[in-house]
This record gives structure tokens, C-alpha cells and sequence, in this order.
């Protein structure tokens, strides 16, 4: 699992994040996920410089946090399984990709398994409906997944 | 000799199926066969279920094959992309494709989404510029004459929407493109954005320049990669082409704009949560009034519309707003981007005059479901839609259509289930889908969401006491709840229990027994 970001690294990205946004109206998801970009989640020691530069509590952009599913309050594994949960993908046969991701993997949803290696979540469609069962794999998305393209997609990432 | 163009989408539906290495194995071949070809990377022609969907240009037509593997490309060069399994003829010949009234989509799947002369050479930008010599109401004229209703949802008219913002008095207003797009079974705003981003441009500059905005957003969802590199790009080339900027088109008039992603929460898509969003904050919902077009977006008069209703625009202006009302079945006017999906065999993007009954949309256009089973239930209007049974499939495809069949339209998905489908289980998931969507702000939202699963639950283990309870829970979150995350999540649990009694009873009888 990565390790939390060093102190002098945090605010020296940190501080540039912050500058990188300062014109934008409403510049705090922007911000956010600059951040989970950086670090693969929020960590929680740059809320306080987060809301000092926008001049807001702590306890704001704290709440923002957490009320987005995107946002992470701790580090996810190195690769990142989201599996559509939705109606559509459902009536594709989505609910037997599910059990199989998470046989295979060893986790329910929002795990990691033992060696870091993978967190599973579940996302509500990907707009690839028609094509379903539709998954994301580190942002890369694919569709007509059935058992067997999963089997792959998994070993792709050294699952 | 000229070049050889060839067409493979760029479309998520087709890199999602393996499209780019389709591309790949079309340049690698045609270097081994010293073949000199143009690689037209385009949208989607929206049959998904042809992707990859490759097209080759001959004597000016374009033929399609599809759906194309990377191991196929060999072949197809063998028979010189002619007399191939995989051919399906000229593509406006195709029977899906010939069905359907393009207005929206006109350029989607045809043009190379990023180029402008493409865009121009298809008929863009001339909205834009008869826009530019009308007065401000002079184009909300044209906008209430075209009938355009919000394809959003609600189908409130677009027109008097923007006379709203228009008329109120302030030193700066928004434009706000909802790309959220969170409903299972839709993907019309991501084909549009990926396949003709400059469309969605042009209506925003429309729209802007008739309510006196200079600055628009678009709040797209963190799902869509693609559609925001697409839009990303395509705003970038439309600044530096002047369509955007402190003069659009030598006007005078100032419009710019750029993308907000989304942070994975389907409420957002709400209006006014998605304001809050836009602004930093939690997405939780506003009461209204105001009107975001009075109190929008950091409290300045926004208009908020749909990714298709703002894509709609600019076509509108180019034809004019008689062509457009020309279409439709009675206050449901033009055109309607339908997108079917889930179990079916021929799903996609099909989009034609209101009118279409819902049963020939299912069972002619989709061609039944992709097992081959019998269809038994169909959702429409996305995870708040109600389950139509066969019984229903003469509804015909409009607002008040579907409203007084006690559905909605919504955002125009389709979500085909066939015979196998629990729909017990579907009730139970649309409860579960309110429970983690909800902002928090209303009790039978937030917390009778959690009690649904639980009494759906009860009902699956037999007791059929909780069904009257399933049904005055469902009550509570229709009168209770803020917005329609609450509100219409009844909407699938009722049709649920009402047309497929049988999937609710069958435990309660097996544990009288
Ligand atoms: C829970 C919820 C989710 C919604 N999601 C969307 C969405 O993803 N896209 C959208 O355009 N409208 C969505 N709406 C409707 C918007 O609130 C709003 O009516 C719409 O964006 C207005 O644009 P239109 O008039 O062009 O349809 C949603 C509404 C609710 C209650
Ligand atoms: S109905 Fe649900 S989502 Fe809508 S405002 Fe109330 S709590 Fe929020
Ligand atoms: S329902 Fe799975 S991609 Fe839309
Ligand atoms: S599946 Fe979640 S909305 Fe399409």
C-alpha cells in the first residue's frame, strides 16, 4: 500500500494544487481531485491546509469528503476495480460478474485485498448499457464482461 | 490514388470493446500492404451492439462491418473490405439506421468529433450565427416555438426557462450543462459529447449569448473519462477558432466555458444539489424557490439544462423551430435520442419523432431480448422509471404518454429484462440504490429507504404482512421527500409489486405451506 505522503512533499504539492485553482469559481471538488490524483486518496493532513487556503473550516471540506463516493479517506490499492451494479448491467447477467470479482478477490465491496493489490467497488452505471456488463479498470472502462473476460481483466493486474 | 478511409469510433461504447486495438491492427496492416489509408477516428452510429463498428469509405458511401475483433482486420483487407461476414452494407442502408430521424444526432457517428471544419461542413455553427442576428426575444420565441421540453427529465420547456434567466436583472449569469447522466440504461449525453462535442458548445453559446451569461459550466460525472477529454479538447479548439471567447464569431458578444467533473454521486444530477456541487460544497438538495433561474449558481440566475436539450439547440436554429415542432405526438415535440439497453439484442442509440410505442420499440427496433427469452419487464426513465409489464407496451413514447401509465419518461433509457429477471430483487435494489444515493436531507428518503430494503426484505422470507407496509412506506416517500431520489423511488418498488405480484408471493406461499 503506498505510504502516507511526507510532510514537506504535502505542502509543497499541496501549495501548488492550491495556486493551480485559485482563479476558479467554486474551486473545491477541482482541488479534491487533484489531490486523489497526487495521492490516490485525501489524506486527512491536508484538510487543514485545503480549508486555511480557501478559507473555510476544516469540518467543510471534511463534510465535502465524505459526502462524495469518489473521495477516500485512505489509500486504495494499486489497481482499482469498479463493477456496474445498475439495472442494466443487472439484466446482463452483472450479478454473476459481481459474485465472481468478489470470489475471486477475496473481498466484498470497498475491499483491498490481503497484498494491496486490488480494491473492488461497485459504480452505478458507466453509460455502456447496451454493451453490459460494464466494469472500470483504473479508469480504463471495458464492457461485455462475462466470467471469463473478468478471469483476464483480473490477471491483467496481477490479481 | 486516394487514400483509403477508414472509420473506427472512439466512442467509451467501443474502446470498451476493444476499438482501439481495432485501430492498431487497421494501420499495422495497411503499412504491410503498403495501402495508403486515412484513419478517421469518429463518434458512435449509436448500434452498439455492432461494436466495434468499422466503416470504409468507397466511391463516396460508406459501408459498415462490425462488430470487428483485431484478428478479423487481416481478413477484411484480404477481401478488399468488400464480400466479408462481417459486412453489413452501406450504413445509411442499414434498416435501424433508416428508421430513425436524426436531428440531435445528426453528426454523431459521422464526423470526426474533433474537427470544426467537419463540424461547419455538416451544417454547425449556422444556428449559431442566425442566433447572432436575432434579438434576445426573438430567440425565445424560436425556442417556445420549437415545443423543446427538458430531456433531462421533468420536460419543462426550455424556452420559458430561458426567458426566466433572461429577464432577471444581474451583472452576471451562468449556463449550466447537466452531464451527470446517472440513470441505469441511459448514455445518449455521453455519445453526444463524444461524438459531436461542438454541437453541445454551440447550443451553450446560443443559450448564453439569449440570456445575457457569459461564463458556462458543464458538470460532467467522473464515469464518462472519455466524454471529458472529448469535451476538454473540443472547448480548447473552439477558443482558439474564436466560437469562444471575448467575441464569439467577431460579435461581440462574450462566451466562454469550461468542464466540472463530478464526484460519484448520482444526486447531482438534481439541479440544485448539483449546484451546490458546482460551488465546493456537499451535493445536498435546495428547497425551491428560488429558482436556480433566479438563484443559481453562487446565487446568480442559471439556466440548467440537459446535455440534449442544450445539443438540441443549435439545430433548432439551423432548421428553424417549425421543422423541429414538426415532429412528435401531442405536447411531446421533435425528437427524442431513445437509448435501449440491458437485455436486448439490438441495443443502442435510436432517435426518432415521439409517438413510437414502447412495445415497438422493445420488440422491432431491440429485435426482443439478447438471451432469447421472453421480455418481462421493461424499466423506463432510469432507477426512479417504473417497470412496464407486455401489457403495457402500446404506451406510446411521450411525457404525458408515460405519466398517465403511471411512468415517466426521464432521460429516454430503456432497460429490457427477460423472463428470468427477479423482480423482487429489483424492488429491493431500487430501495438500496436510494439508501446510498441519498443527500441526507429528508427522513423518508434517508431513512425509509434503509426500511424498504429491510421490509423487502421480510417479504422475500415469506412474510406477506409486509407487503401493505412495503406500499405505505412507498407513500411516506412520495409525500415526504424534497426531490425525486425519494420521491420516485416508489415508482419502480410499486410497478414491481403491482404487475409481477407473483415474484412478491411466491416465498409467502412456500412458508404457508
Ligand atoms: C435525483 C435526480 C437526478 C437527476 N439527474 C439528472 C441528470 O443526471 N441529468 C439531467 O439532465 N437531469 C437530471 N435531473 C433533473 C434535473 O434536476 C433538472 O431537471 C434538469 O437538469 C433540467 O434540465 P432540462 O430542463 O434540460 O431537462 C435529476 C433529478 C433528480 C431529482
Ligand atoms: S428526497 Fe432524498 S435525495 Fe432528495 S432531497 Fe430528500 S433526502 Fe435528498
Ligand atoms: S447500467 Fe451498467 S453501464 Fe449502465
Ligand atoms: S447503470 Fe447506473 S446508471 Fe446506468
Amino acid at each position: 500500500m503506498p505510504t502516507p505522503p511526507a510532510p514537506v512533499d504535502l505542502e509543497t504539492r499541496l501549495g501548488a494544487i492550491l495556486s493551480d485553482h485559485a482563479q476558479l469559481e467554486g474551486p473545491l471538488l477541482p482541488i479534491l481531485h487533484a489531490v486523489q490524483a497526487e495521492w490516490g486518496y485525501v489524506p486527512p493532513e491536508a484538510l487543514p491546509i485545503i480549508a486555511e487556503g480557501l478559507n473555510i473550516s476544516r469540518a467543510e471540506v471534511h463534510g465535502v469528503v465524505s459526502f462524495y463516493h469518489d473521495f477516500r479517506e485512505e489509500p486504495a490499492g494499486r489497481h482499482m476495480v469498479k463493477i456496474c451494479r445498475a439495472e442494466a448491467c443487472q439484466a446482463r447477467g452483472g450479478h454473476g460478474v459481481e459474485a465472481a470479482a468478489k470470489a475471486r478477490l477475496g473481498v466484498d465491496w470497498h475491499g483491498t485485498t490481503a497484498d494491496g493489490g486490488v480494491t473492488l467497488e461497485p459504480v452505478y452505471c458507466l453509460g455502456l448499457c447496451a454493451t453490459g456488463p460494464a466494469a472500470m479498470i483504473d479508469g480504463r472502462v471495458v464492457a461485455r464482461v462475462d466470467e471469463k473476460r473478468l478471469e483476464t481483466l483480473l490477471s491483467e493486474v496481477g490479481a | 490514388m486516394s487514400k483509403l478511409k477508414i472509420y473506427v469510433p472512439r466512442d467509451a461504447a467501443a474502446l470498451a470493446v476493444d476499438a482501439e486495438k481495432v485501430a492498431e491492427a487497421v494501420l499495422a496492416e495497411a503499412k504491410i500492404r503498403e495501402i495508403e489509408v486515412e484513419l478517421i477516428r469518429n463518434g458512435s452510429r449509436g448500434m452498439l451492439w455492432l461494436e466495434p463498428m468499422v466503416e470504409v469509405e468507397k466511391d463516396g458511401v460508406r459501408h459498415a462491418f462490425g462488430p470487428v475483433t483485431p484478428h478479423d482486420v487481416e481478413a477484411l483487407f484480404d477481401t478488399d473490405w468488400d464480400d466479408h461476414t462481417l459486412a453489413l452494407g452501406p450504413t445509411e442502408e442499414i434498416d435501424w439506421m433508416k428508421r430513425q430521424t436524426r436531428l440531435t444526432f445528426a453528426r454523431v457517428g459521422v464526423i470526426d468529433p474533433l474537427s470544426l471544419d467537419a463540424y461547419e461542413a455538416h451544417g454547425g455553427l449556422k444556428g449559431l450565427r442566425r442566433a447572432l442576428g436575432m434579438t434576445g426575444t426573438e430567440m425565445i420565441d424560436e425556442m417556445k416555438e420549437s415545443g423543446l421540453r427538458g430531456r433531462g427529465g421533468a420536460g419543462f420547456p426550455t424556452g420559458i426557462k430561458w426567458d426566466t434567466v433572461r429577464l432577471a436583472p444581474a451583472s452576471q449569469k451562468y449556463i449550466v450543462a447537466n452531464a451527470d447522466e446517472g440513470d441505469s440504461g441511459t448514455f445518449a449525453d455521453r455519445m453526444l459529447m463524444e461524438g459531436d462535442p461542438f454541437s453541445l458548445i454551440e447550443g451553450m453559446a446560443i443559450a448564453g449569448i439569449c440570456v445575457g451569461a457569459t461564463k458556462g459550466y458543464i458538470y460532467l460525472r467522473s464515469e464518462y473519462p472519455e466524454a471529458i477529454h472529448t469535451m476538454n479538447e473540443a472547448i480548447r479548439i473552439a477558443r482558439a477558432r474564436g466560437v469562444l471567447g471575448a467575441s464569439v464569431l467577431g460579435s461581440g458578444f462574450t462566451y466562454d466555458m469550461e468542464v466540472r467533473v463530478g464526484a460519484g454521486a448520482y444526486v447531482c444530477g438534481e439541479e440544485t444539489s448539483l449546484l451546490n456541487s458546482l460551488e465546493g460544497k456537499r451535493g445536498v438538495v435546495r428547497a425551491k424557490p428560488p429558482l436556480p433561474a433566479i438563484e443559481g449558481f453562487l446565487g446568480k440566475p442559471t439556466v440548467v439544462n440537459n446535455i440534449i436539450s442544450l445539443g438540441t439547440v443549435p439545430v433548432i436554429f439551423e432548421k428553424g423551430a417549425a421543422h423541429y415542432r414538426d415532429f412528435g405526438l401531442g405536447r411531446s415535440r421533435g425528437t427524442i435520442p431513445i437509448q435501449i439497453a440491458g437485455n436486448v439484442k439490438f441495443g443502442g442509440l435510436f432517435e426518432t419523432a415521439f409517438g413510437t410505442s414502447l412495445g415497438a420499440l422493445v420488440d422491432e427496433i431491440g429485435g426482443g431480448t439478447a438471451t432469447g427469452r421472453p421480455v418481462k419487464a421493461v424499466q423506463v426513465g432510469g432507477p426512479l422509471g417504473a417497470y412496464f409489464p407486455r401489457s403495457k407496451f402500446d404506451t406510446p413514447f411521450g411525457y404525458e404518454e408515460f405519466d398517465g401509465q403511471g411512468g415517466l419518461i426521464g432521460h429516454a433509457g430503456v432497460v429490457v429484462f427477460d423472463d428470468t429477471a427477479d423482480m423482487l430483487g429489483m424492488a429491493r435494489f431500487a430501495m438500496e440504490f436510494c439508501a446510498v444515493e441519498s443527500c441526507g436531507k429528508c427522513t423518508p428518503c434517508r431513512i425509509g429507504a434503509v426500511r424498504g430494503v429491510e421490509t423487502v426484505d421480510r417479504i422475500a422470507r415469506g412474510d406477506a404482512s409486509a407487503i401493505p407496509l412495503l406500499t405505505d412506506l412507498c407513500d411516506t416517500m412520495k409525500d415526504g421527500s424534497l426531490c425525486a431520489l425519494g420521491g420516485f423511488t416508489p415508482y419502480p418498488v410499486m410497478s414491481a409489486l403491482t404487475h409481477f405480484p407473483d415474484d412478491f408471493h411466491a416465498n409467502a406461499k412456500e412458508a404457508a405451506e
